[in-house]
């Protein structure tokens, strides 16, 4: 046996892309379609070099926060924030159980099922900001028309997990449900009801999660909450304050993250 | 044997839970519903119900306005689809280069030093990911003037969470054995990254790349709201002069390109893992 029989070198395999073709063909382009994309980003350099000015006072006033001088427009914002994210989701919650129970294959017939899953590719399909420029024209600024806007967005989300985990349930307890004569409404009561709770629970908390950190943008539209507040101070260059509200937001959003987690691996 | 046999009140009757078990379940939804009428109290405070009331009207009148939609405003459309498209796809690829590194600094078996670098990756990640891209979005033009570079840095900004979250959570899921396999072969810190751990996680971490690409499709199309390019600018020109039948034509417009590239993630990600 001759040394040259035997390999000596190791060339890695791709790991992707077989065909070497392919990979070159897609290579070049990526590399084209890059040039032609930066090509359209203008930059007006004489801009960015004020801009850098007030990225600097921004990033002081992150620092140094102020909190005081604008305390009362910062909590009139935070309460209106905090209560809808509550209000959207209980109300969002309400209504999307019918509709989750609607859109669950093994309960609902099948044109009910059909328009069920219409409302909820409709709610997940709309961006939140959009449906509260729609809110806000029909319902006027302020926080009625966030509500709506995050109890849209709710209706969407819980209803389709909630219809995916109902489709999931084990069979066998609903059969037993069934085999003792039980009516629909008893049949959701005590085979499916029980077997979804800690996870509708579970799904409920995280969307109030999700919902205060929508709600800190919707405000940007004039839907009320504390985006309204943060583009207002900006809009003033009042960046020390502007830095106070991020910092609020930023520390909600972590507490939140932090307490819906532990709640949900001790609910379920 | 018949239903006589046993009286009708001492008969014992089934309870799904005990007699404090559903007091306090009571009690628990008491309060939940308190907590619910109190907020509701509070945010309605300043509500205008007129505006409420005339809503059903307003609806109406709203929908006979920006019906149909105006075709011919099209062609001043293609342009800013294509700047949004760009936000989207150069915003993810800064949001990969920042998010790859402070993945690899915020994983417990590839960071250099547990109790320095591993909290500062941390909490990058964290912040990034508190702060929607609309946010980044209204800082970055303030700083930097409206156009599309605040656009992109905002998308990248805030996919730095997302991105470098999943992935350093995948590169602590990895397989110890092949890295131990790697280590044996008494390969350096970086070979073992790369023949040891990125094979493991690359199908991830396309998979997690070409996901958060289509959300940033998504967001890129709201940011010109706040001045950031694309086609969100036109959006917002266009409800700036109440010109309902051209808003119409831009929602379409950004509804089939959110269902288009929801596909294609979709086939990619199918494709990939």
């Amino acid at each position: 046996m001759t040394a040259a029989d035997y390999p000596t070198r190791w060339k890695r395999p791709p790991q992707l892309i077989k065909s070497r073709f392919w990979s070159y063909a897609l290579a070049i382009g990526a590399i084209v379609y890059l040039v032609l994309a930066v090509g359209t980003v203008e930059v007006n350099w004489q801009r960015v070099m004020i801009g850098m000015e007030r990225g600097q006072r921004f990033v002081a006033g992150f620092l140094q926060p102020d909190f005081t001088t604008r305390w009362r427009d910062i909590s009139q914002g935070l309460i209106e924030s905090l209560t809808m994210t509550l209000t959207s989701t209980v109300v969002g919650v309400l209504i999307s159980i019918p509709i989750g129970i609607g859109a669950a294959r093994n309960l609902a017939p099948a044109w009910v099922y059909a328009i069920c899953r219409g409302i909820i590719a409709v709610s997940r399909a709309l961006q939140e900001i959009i449906v509260a420029i729609f809110f806000v024209a029909l319902f006027g600024f302020g926080a009625f028309a966030g509500f709506l806007t995050l109890t849209f967005a709710t209706i969407g989300f819980i209803g389709k997990l909630l219809a995916e985990d109902i489709e999931d349930i084990d069979e066998s307890q609903a059969e037993a449900i069934r085999a003792t004569g039980a009516s629909w409404l008893q049949l959701v009561n005590y085979a499916v009801q029980p077997q979804v709770m800690p996870r509708l629970i579970g799904l409920s908390l995280y969307r109030l999660d999700i919902n205060f950190r929508e709600s800190a943008v919707i405000g940007i539209v004039g839907a009320g909450g504390i985006g309204g507040t943060l583009n207002t101070a900006l809009n003033r260059y009042e960046y020390d304050s502007a830095g106070a509200i991020l910092i609020i937001i930023i520390a909600i959003v972590m507490l939140s993250e932090y307490s819906s987690s532990h709640l949900r691996r001790w609910v379920q | 044997m018949s239903m006589t046999d046993i009286p009708a009140a001492e008969a014992p009757v089934w309870h799904h839970r005990s007699f404090a078990g559903r007091l306090a379940l009571y009690a628990g939804w008491l309060g939940l519903v308190a907590l619910f009428v109190w907020c509701w109290n509070l945010m309605t405070e300043r509500t205008m119900w007129v505006f409420v009331h005339d809503a059903p009207k307003a609806a109406a009148d709203l929908v006979s306005r920006a019906w149909p939609p105006r075709w011919s405003y099209m062609d001043r459309l293609w342009g800013p689809l294509w700047d949004t498209i760009n936000i989207a796809t150069l915003g993810t690829l800064l949001g990969i280069v920042i998010a790859v590194p402070l993945a690899i600094l915020a994983a417990t078996n590839t960071t250099p030093s547990r109790l320095f670098l591993r909290p500062l990756a941390l909490f990058c990640i964290v912040a990034s990911r508190s702060i929607n891209s609309l946010i980044w979005a209204l800082l970055l033009v303030s700083i930097l003037g409206p156009g599309i570079l605040a656009g992109i840095l905002a998308i990248g900004f805030r996919s730095v969470g997302f991105i470098g979250k999943l992935l350093y959570e995948a590169i602590e899921e990895t397989d110890a054995q092949q890295i131990e396999a790697i280590t044996a072969t008494g390969a350096t810190k970086a070979q073992i990254l790369s023949y040891g751990i990125v094979p493991q996680v690359l199908p991830t971490f396309y998979g997690i790349s070409v996901f958060r690409w289509d959300i940033n499709i998504r967001e890129s199309a709201i940011l010109g709201l706040v001045g950031a390019g694309g086609i969100g600018a036109q959006l917002n020109a266009s409800l700036n002069v109440l010109a309902w039948p051209q808003v119409t034509l831009i929602m379409l417009v950004i509804l089939a390109t959110v269902v288009v590239s929801e596909w294609v993630s979709a086939r990619v990600r199918h494709a990939i893992i």
